[in-house]
């Protein structure tokens, strides 16, 4: 389990990025975290495997205090927390192979990093993987030779060979289209569910979030103002969250395509149709 | 950029009108300092010595012609000393200029207080001062030959390298450094994994690039000694052997022809 507390962040700016975020993920939830660009979401993320040193506050993955750790211990944790970034982040010119391999660099010594003499095991299981994602005649290519949906998949595959108990994940589809951006999705979501991963999302796209996500967490001005179920999301949370702005159409335009249009406009009890339709419907 | 409120009516120009004859008394300004420095130039020199020389050029390129080809068997060792002294010179810059490039790149000094100033203190040292000047203090420690003239090449070729090479580091995308560091990784695994593959076109382009160019700076290290063809150089233009100057120009040329074509290869390999 994933549990912060009064984690807050103030950037050398003077720009207070998160005050006294409190939050838990129990293993195996999936969390969408949605919010306004400068919330603070991808600070949130970053300070759980603290590519960004939080200001104050405490995050332990089950008993590990990670804020506490020093270098040697806080590589270690990382080894256990994968991520998975906007615009893929893969090294370019590296092979999909070395790209996903690159992985393991928490478990293998230097030296044999830098002659890619990986252990047999680690090979194998990077195999298997860009088989699942369905990018095993892509092994010899370079990273910078694949559509931004297989670079996305190779990330994918770089976060799960670490075999961690939990993802990160920042803004996935920002540069995918709306098809390649449900595929990932449901891939993420789907891997999660194999291993029984939690994982934190990060996402612009509410109606991606409502479709995939167990639970949204959503942030405004780095204090979190909602946090609960997706179909909970209505017009009114949403303007809590974002400002005010027309969502009956960001909510309504997938009733539509659910077929039960305006039946249940307006009513915040049980707003949102099924998450099976909104499945189908993402997949027209 | 100035927007202008005339009756009511916005109109825009390029520039305000200050700022136009700002301008304006600028270019005034360069015209009349040209001027005055051709005055200068212009009584400070003997014309006479001017005018006639394209007689003087004439006639230095008639005593070079025809070239004496006799002399060419005498000058492949002190060409392949050359070339020897740029390749081996702009290997050893390499392997010193690497390290350095890392303390002084912003991004990844171990030190920014301390280090990266000592870092971009030995850059400067070794850009300010021509090959030639490091050939002549090596001589007199090292003695004349090869030797000095690697050296010389060497330390010379550190500041070029390291500098494009800091430069290429500091403009690497911070996201796959990022990426590689959210694994575990060590510092030492992020510099291979993530940091390496991204400089490393700039590395063989660099290195390429400063070896052509020390192809063409050995050329003349023999001048004060320190080995290479210019030492046949030397001694030609001193005895007034014309025709064996001209063979000597023509072989340089002909070198730093070859070792251009080469770089170019190299580099569109390493794309």
């Amino acid at each position: 389990m994933l549990k912060m507390s009064g984690l807050t962040k103030r950037y050398r700016t003077g720009d207070l990025a998160l005050r006294e975020i409190d939050l838990e993920v129990p293993d195996g939830q999936v969390m969408a975290l949605i919010g306004p660009s400068g919330a603070g979401k991808s600070t949130l993320i970053r300070c759980i495997n603290r590519l960004v040193e939080p200001t104050s506050g405490t995050v332990f993955l089950n008993d590990i205090e990670l804020n506490a750790l020093h270098r040697k211990g806080l590589r270690r944790a990382r080894r256990n927390i994968g991520m998975i970034f906007q615009e893929y982040a893969l090294v370019e010119r590296l092979t999909v192979m070395e790209n996903v391999l690159s992985g393991r660099l928490g478990y293998v010594g230097f030296w044999r990093s830098l002659f890619r003499k990986f252990p047999r095991p680690d090979i194998a299981e990077a195999f298997r993987l860009l088989e699942r994602v369905d990018l095993d005649p892509m092994v010899d290519k370079r990273a910078d030779e694949l559509s931004g949906g297989q670079r996305q998949r190779v990330g994918i595959c770089r976060a799960l060979i670490q075999n961690p108990l939990l993802l990160l994940v920042d803004e996935p589809t920002a540069s995918l289209d709306p098809k390649t951006s449900r595929q990932i999705m449901r891939l993420i979501c789907e891997l999660c569910k194999e291993r029984g991963l939690s994982a934190i999302i990060n996402i612009h796209d509410v109606q991606l979030a409502r479709i995939f996500a167990e639970r949204v967490v959503g942030l405004r001005m780095g204090e979190i103002v909602y946090d609960g179920l997706p179909d909970r999301l209505t017009p009114k949370v949403l303007t809590e969250i974002y400002g005010e702005e027309d969502w009956e159409t960001t909510i309504g335009g997938e009733k539509t395509g659910g077929g039960d249009a305006g039946e249940n406009e307006g009513d915040d009890e049980d707003a949102g149709p099924h998450p099976e339709k909104e499945r189908l419907a993402g997949m027209i | 950029m100035a927007v202008i409120t005339k009756d009511g009516k916005r109109s825009w120009r390029r520039r305000s009108l200050r700022n136009q004859l700002a301008v304006q008394a600028g270019w005034l300004g360069a015209a009349v300092a040209f001027l005055v420095c051709w005055r200068f130039i212009s009584e400070k020199t003997i014309w006479m010595f001017v005018l006639d020389a394209p007689q003087q050029a004439a006639d230095l390129a008639s005593r070079m012609a025809p070239p004496d080809w006799s002399y060419l068997a005498k000058l492949w060792k002190p060409l392949w000393d050359t070339i020897n002294i740029a390749t081996l010179g702009t290997l050893l810059a390499i392997v010193l200029a690497a390290p350095i490039a890392f303390c002084a790149a912003r991004n990844t000094t171990p030190n920014s207080l301390l280090v990266r100033p000592v870092a971009l203190f030995i850059i400067v040292a070794s850009r300010s001062i021509n090959s030639l000047i490091w050939a002549l203090m090596l001589v007199t420690i090292l003695g004349p030959g090869i030797l000095a003239g690697i050296v010389a090449i060497g330390l010379r070729s550190i500041g070029f390298c390291a500098k494009l090479l800091y430069e290429a580091i500091e403009e690497i995308d911070p996201r796959q450094v990022e990426a590689v560091t959210a694994t575990g990784a060590s510092t030492a695994q992020v510099t291979a994994f993530g940091i390496v593959p991204q400089i490393m076109p700039a590395f063989a382009g660099i290195s390429v690039f400063r070896w052509d160019i020390n192809i063409r700076e050995s050329t003349v290290l023999g001048l004060v000694g320190a080995g290479g063809i210019g030492l046949q150089l030397n001694a030609s233009i001193m005895n007034l052997a014309w025709t064996r100057v001209s063979v000597i120009l023509l072989i340089i040329i002909s070198t730093v022809v070859f070792s251009e074509w080469i770089s170019a290869r190299v580099r569109q390999a390493f794309i």
